[in-house]
């Protein structure tokens, strides 16, 4: 025993020699990096041998070869092959700040279409008095929509007739089509004579292609395609201050820009030749083209018309400019701006000019007669009749040529240095302004323009204030931010909401704008809109426009943000306010906007209450107008369903009468969204409410013999919902009802309607009332018949609806149907197919189990999994292992004949190439091996331990700790006396594998060996033990919890086997090394062992070791008390006047982290010994601790303060109290802070305790101080 | 209170004791903290009723008495606040 013990002496000190040199205890002082982190011993354990280039590997020739051979066919290191590398400007780890238009889709992206409508009239503040002709009321509001449903129908009937002429025409048109293109080529020349030699010329010089030599001189076709652009409203007239493209600020809003950005060479835009050089354009126009027949239909110069070779493809140009060429526009098929979008994708940029655009478009509309009059004075003035011969020009082409140029003919004039503009490099942004992008140009320019304040009107130097506070949001640094957005709401009803929004709205419609920059904007919103409250009325449906499209945002946290703004901006605005400015939406004539109104509508009942909007609903869905208007109106109740959910339940009944003559409708499409509305409802209100559903129950069943399609499927959907809702009586006749149809519809080639079939199915099969035997009769053949066929498994959403579908028909006619039916595919060749079949039998048998299935069909089953499992090539998501799991574990004892098939097939498995195929191998025996102990099959087990034990030399981390965990699996079960190959061989084989730094491998390794060190240390010897124990002091610092846990466990374990001295001593040893993150994990340990081995045995080692007098090794002992006393809670009274001493020398040291860690031992000390008789000790404490709380370090303070709170736990609250009241009243400020703050946790901790304990006051001339009640005695 | 204490747990835990009523802080006065006290002495009274049948007993009123006397106390417990003594 002496000798054993000295040799175990020799190795502890060996090993400890060996870590001193390795850590090299460096002086306090000194600095030194957590060298075991950063060097790469981490990686040890790692294979280093994988050739690091393709030339290493061809060196050493054929063994090589044969080695990449191998390697090639591994698929298990992938994850290690993708590690997510920095790519330069993203290292930090963080998602890089993406614009919100790079991920929305084109329906999203129509939010940019949408016009911020001027303010419009409150008729709450005007009263009786008539408003002002200029401000927009409710009645103009409406009006324009009307007009604005005519403009587009009419539209629609020219383009319609159009089309038919043009296809009548196309027969003619062909036969002269030659003659014709040039026919039209001249007289295309023929309005513009002067271009006439410039083209030709142009065309014969093709080497100015250049933007700067060519178009200034010759405003050439292709620049006058270009001009709509409103930043170049002003380049438009050809005059002589034109700039020359390269000296502008680039603001996004140029189309000339939107060619540099990458985004223009989206298809759908042709980027190429618009803008940059007319040369090319010139040879485009030049080929005739069959397009050229339009542009004699009409006269109008159509230029950009004929650009376009196809009438799919929309060149910018042609997209710009639908308002001011609307002839141009309706030949190019594209009438209006709103259908332009669903041409494919355009730029920010684009989208920012086209929203420009019309803004300008509407702000320049002629002036009409009222304005005039009353812009000019009465007298004076004489209205002059015009020329019988004037026509007006409509065209804005034609407008421009009819300006007269200078100097008659265009030559070439120098342009006009403007010395006033920005160059490339942005101007530093003056008093501390944040830094400005280019698109913020657009915005913020006026910030950077150097005119004093002073010279500014107020108006526009509150303007400049919001501005500044913006950009301060929207750019600035978060302390910026923070000041930037108080003074915004602060100071919001002085800046008024009208110079607020006006400012506010149009950034976030910038195309360019980003996730963050939008929150950020939107919070400035949410938190004016509280401050102005009703001064927001007249901009409700301004802010309705930027904000709607957050509702249907991809991102969840925007549509949150959208809820919360429109929903108090209806508690600020109110309800009659926001229908009238949502009412002309509803019938717009944009989907979009009709879509994103009734979710705002939603929101708005949600906020205000559904009763509130009940009548307006009510009108609404019964419009006489408009179908559009119906539908909206229905759509909001499904909104309202979805939102709200079980809320609705008090108003099922009215919300279902709203809408319920909808099922009969004239317009399929309101019929449909009828039908999804109810279907919305039910699944809000399940299970309650069936009876509200009565009324419409007739017209659905009846509906669903009568409707074919989209409707059809809308209304199968509604029934699914309502029959779950029924009594059991009910649910049966009605899901018979409608199983014709679904049966029916179970050929549907539409994949939707294939969906809606299989959940309907679903949730009728699921309904109590449905009986078995009627599924198996009259839904099983054809069900599986039409769904159980490979197509099914390809797509990712029919497969899961499918595998829930049979799962739930299998609850209802049980196991030994629904596998028998599908056993023989697990051999189909499709592997999708067999995957799928595979899931459904592992839910299906998980739920039910497998007492159903007979001898046949489990030998059918096992060889069917056996099947799939060695055939399948991928398997990411186990699907394949779950299942040969569930079903062995199901079948239990029945398995045993298999077992040696399927232990074959591992073992087989195991030795395979590819590290994915042994990985899986590896797991599958950590899921059979309870099940294999059932069937006695020790024996096999423990073939298959030493087949493990053999591959742990596994080079892959993740295969490996498959194995390690197989290997823990086998031990579980079989015990630790039974196993082979033997623990004592086992053990070593582990122990530098504990090195590995892998998670799953250091997880998996910790857990056996914490297994092992539990209930089988003494197969191993001391000295393997220790040298584990070297090894688990680095695992104290993996990441993962779990990890940490098991390894202070073993720890625990270790030392009860082989007795807490040795362990300790290094333990102890180890507190002296440099690195906190060591030492803390050693300190855990210590009062791990400490808690396992009894107290007694590790504190008189322990206190000893804080005569060191080395900082680091006393705060070391102090932590590993604190430790101690929380892990051995009311054991603690037996060691309390022990350490003592030792806590009262520590809080009285000057060392604040001393005394921090003491205050914490004594916080941990006093709750474990609360209430048993250790008060003496505690109050002696408190003497100690109570100096300490001025301190102003914060952790030391909080330390402190929860040492009292221990001590509070522990003493009474009296105790603490009399301390207390000496500071309360203190006449420093200092001290009654403190007090105060000390006095506030006691009193939050006990109040009531406390009633007993206040000092007796007295009561003064008029204040009653004293407590009477409590003099009372009996 | 230090720029450095603005941020750290100690703030926190002051705002959280803020939330609580009958807290109090450097600058309460000798009125505030008693009619604390008083009403804290009322509440716990009028919760245990162990205490409230004591009371009811000594003054020989109904306990439903005792507790609406109490609750009535509460409101204003120690008479109005006293004039501020201007500094």
């Amino acid at each position: 025993m002496e000798v054993d013990r000295s040799a175990v002496d020799n190795e502890i000190k060996k090993s400890l020699d060996e870590r001193r040199n390795a850590e090299s205890v460096a002086p306090v002082s000194s600095v030194t990096f957590d060298s075991d982190l950063y060097e790469d011993n981490r990686f040890e354990g790692y294979v280093r041998s994988i050739p690091v280039n393709e030339d290493e590997g061809e060196a050493d020739g054929d063994a090589a070869l044969l080695f990449r051979r191998r390697m090639s066919s591994y698929t298990g290191p992938k994850s290690l092959i993708d590690i997510p590398r920095a790519d330069g400007e993203d290292d930090s780890g963080f998602k890089k700040p993406s614009r919100i238009i790079d991920r929305e889709d084109e329906y999203r992206r129509r939010r940019l279409d949408r016009i911020i409508s001027p303010a419009r009239n409150d008729p709450f503040t005007s009263g009786e008095t008539t408003p002002d002709a200029s401000v927009r009321t409710y009645a103009d509001v409406m009006r324009e929509q009307a007009l604005q449903r005519q403009k587009e129908e009419l539209l629609k009937a020219v383009a319609k007739k159009h089309e038919e002429e043009k296809s009548n025409k196309t027969a003619a048109a062909a036969a002269a089509e030659a003659p014709a293109a040039a026919a039209s080529q001249k007289r295309r020349n023929r309005w513009d004579q002067s271009q006439d030699s410039d083209s030709s010329s142009a065309a014969k010089k093709t080497k100015s292609s250049s933007d700067w030599d060519a178009p200034d001189s010759t405003p050439g076709i292709g620049r006058w395609d270009a001009t709509p652009t409103p930043a170049r409203v002003g380049d438009a007239t050809p005059s002589i201050s034109r700039r020359n493209r390269w000296d502008e600020t680039p603001t996004p809003g140029r189309l000339a820009d939107s060619d540099a950005t990458p985004a223009a060479a989206t298809p759908g835009a042709t980027p190429a030749g618009m803008t940059w050089d007319a040369t090319p354009k010139l040879g485009v126009l030049a080929t005739p083209t069959p397009k050229r027949q339009r542009s004699r239909w009409d006269e109008t110069p159509l230029s950009m018309g004929s650009a376009t070779p196809l009438p799919g493809v929309g060149t910018p140009a042609a997209a710009f400019t639908p308002g001011i060429t609307p002839i141009g526009g309706v030949d190019l098929a594209t009438p209006t701006p709103g259908a332009i979008n669903l041409r494919g994708p355009m730029t920010p940029e684009q989208y920012n000019l086209l929203k420009w655009e019309r803004d300008i478009e509407e702000r320049n509309r002629p002036l009409t007669d009222e304005e005039l009059d009353a812009m000019f004075p009465h007298e004076g003035y004489k209205i002059l009749e015009p020329p019988s011969s004037y026509v007006p020009i409509r065209t804005p082409a034609r407008k421009l040529l009819a300006t007269p140029t200078p100097l008659g003919t265009p030559l070439y004039s120098i342009p006009e240095e403007n010395r006033g503009q920005q160059f490339d490099v942005p101007k530093e942004a003056p008093g501390g302004l944040p830094f400005m992008k280019p698109e913020d140009y657009q915005y913020f320019g006026a910030l950077l323009n150097d005119e004093e304040e002073e010279q500014l009107s107020p108006e526009e130097q509150k303007e400049r204030k919001i501005m500044k506070l913006l950009l301060k949001v929207k750019n600035g640094t978060p302390p910026q931010r923070k000041t930037a957005l108080r003074q915004l709401t602060d100071k919001a009803r002085e800046f008024g909401a009208g110079p607020l929004f006006n400012k506010i709205l149009p950034l976030l419609m910038q195309p360019t704008l980003e996730d963050q920059e939008r929150h950020l904007l939107v919070k400035v919103i949410d938190r004016v809109l509280y401050k102005l409250d009703e001064l927001v009325r007249p901009f409700v449906h301004k802010i309705l426009v930027v904000i709607e499209p957050l509702l249907i945002d991809e991102d969840y946290y925007a549509r949150v943000e959208g809820r919360e703004i429109i929903s108090n901006l209806s508690k600020a605005a109110g309800l009659a306010t926001m229908i009238a400015a949502m009412r002309p939406d509803i019938d717009n004539i944009d989907e979009y906007v009709r879509n994103t109104t009734a979710r705002a509508f939603s929101v708005v009942a949600s906020a205000l209450g559904i009763p509130a909007l009940l009548p307006f609903l009510k009108a609404v869905c019964q419009s006489k107008k408009s179908w559009q208007a119906r539908h909206t109106g229905i759509k909001i109740v499904q909104q309202i369903a979805i939102l709200m959910g079980c809320a609705v339940l008090p108003h099922l009944r009215s919300l279902v009468e709203i809408i319920e003559h909808g099922l009969s409708d004239e317009n399929q499409k309101v019929r449909t969204i009828t039908a999804l509305s109810l279907a919305a409802l039910a699944e809000a209100a399940a299970p309650y409410g069936i009876e509200s559903f009565d009324s419409v129950l007739k017209p659905l069943w009846k509906g669903i013999r009568s409707h074919r399609g989209k409707v059809l499927a809308a209304f199968l959907k509604a029934i699914g919902f309502i029959i779950p809702l029924m009594d059991a009586l009910y649910a049966s006749y009605y899901t018979k009802e409608v199983m014709v149809i679904l049966i029916r519809e179970f050929q549907s080639p539409d994949e939707e309607m294939k969906k809606i079939v299989l959940k309907v199915v679903k949730q009728c099969v699921s309904t109590e009332g449905v009986e078995a035997d009627y599924i198996r009769n009259d839904i099983l053949p054809e069900f599986f018949r039409n769904f159980w066929v490979r197509r099914m498994a390809l797509d990712r959403r029919n497969y899961k609806q499918l595998v829930d579908t049979t799962v739930e028909i299998a609850n209802k006619v049980g196991v030994a149907d629904i596998v028998g039916r599908i056993v023989e595919d697990l051999k189909d060749e499709s592997e999708p197919y067999r995957r799928m079949v595979m899931e459904t039998i592992e839910k299906v048998v998980s739920n039910l189990g497998a007492s159903d299935i007979d001898a046949r069909l489990e030998e059918l089953l096992i060889d069917g999994i056996l099947y799939a499992f060695q055939e399948q090539t991928s398997d990411d998501a186990n699907v394949m292992l779950n299942g040969f799991g569930a079903v062995v574990n199901a079948l239990g004892q029945r398995v045993k004949p298999y077992l040696p098939q399927i232990c074959g097939t591992i073992k087989w498995r195991l030795n395979n190439k590819s590290a994915k195929v042994r990985q899986q191998a590896a797991d599958l025996i950590s899921r059979i091996a309870v099940v294999m102990k059932q069937c006695h099959e020790e024996q096999l087990m423990g073939h298959l331990g030493v087949v493990l034990y053999e591959y742990l030399g596994e080079e892959y981390p993740e295969v490996l700790g498959s194995i390690l965990g197989a290997l823990k699996a086998i031990v579980n079960v079989i015990g630790m006396t039974k196993m082979t190959p033997p623990i004592k061989d086992l053990l070593p084989r582990l122990t530098p594998i504990l090195k590995n730094r892998h998670e799953k491998v250091q997880e998996n390794c910790i857990d056996l060996v914490g297994r092992i060190a539990d209930r089988g240390a003494e197969f191993v010897p001391a000295r393997e033990w220790m040298r584990i124990c070297f090894e688990l002091l680095e695992m104290l610092k993996a990441h993962k919890k779990g990890i940490r846990r098991a390894t202070v466990n073993t720890f625990g374990y270790i030392a009860k086997a082989i007795g807490p001295q040795d362990v300790l001593a290094t333990l102890l040893n180890n507190l002296k090394v440099q690195e906190r993150q060591n030492r803390v994990c050693t300190t855990v340990a210590i009062a791990i062992v400490a808690e396992t081995c009894s107290p007694f045995t590790v504190l008189p080692a322990l206190m000893n070791e804080y005569r060191v007098p080395e900082l680091n090794v006393q705060n070391g002992v102090l932590k590993s008390l604190s430790f101690l006393f929380e892990y051995i809670g009311e054991m603690g009274k037996d060691y309390i006047y022990a350490v003592t001493p030792l806590l009262e020398d520590a809080l009285m040291d000057r060392d604040l982290v001393h005394r921090q860690t003491a205050a914490s031992a004594v916080k941990h000390l006093a709750l474990g010994v609360a209430g048993l008789g250790c008060e003496d000790a505690l109050i002696h404490l408190l003497n100690y601790v109570w100096p300490n709380i001025f301190e102003t370090s914060p952790h030391v303070i909080n330390a402190v303060m929860e040492a009292i709170e221990g001590l509070r736990v522990a003493l009474g609250p009296a105790v603490i109290l009399n301390y207390c009241l000496q500071g309360l009243f203190h006449p420093a400020r200092k001290v009654r802070e403190v007090y105060w703050k000390i006095y506030n946790s006691l009193y939050i901790g006990a109040q009531d305790a406390l009633v007993a304990f206040y000092p007796m006051l007295n009561d003064e001339e008029n204040n009653i101080y004293s407590r009477p009640e409590l003099m009372m005695f009996l | 209170m230090q720029v450095s204490d603005r941020f750290n747990i100690n703030s926190q835990l002051e705002h959280l004791q803020a939330k609580h009523v009958g807290t109090g802080h450097s600058d309460v006065n000798r009125f505030e903290w008693a009619v604390n006290i008083q009403r804290d002495s009322y509440a716990s009274y009028v919760g245990h009723y162990p205490m409230l049948a004591y009371f009811a007993i000594a003054e020989n009123e109904s306990i439903g008495r005792e507790r609406y006397n109490f609750m009535q106390k509460m409101l204003l417990p120690c008479g109005l606040p006293p004039e501020k003594e201007d500094d």
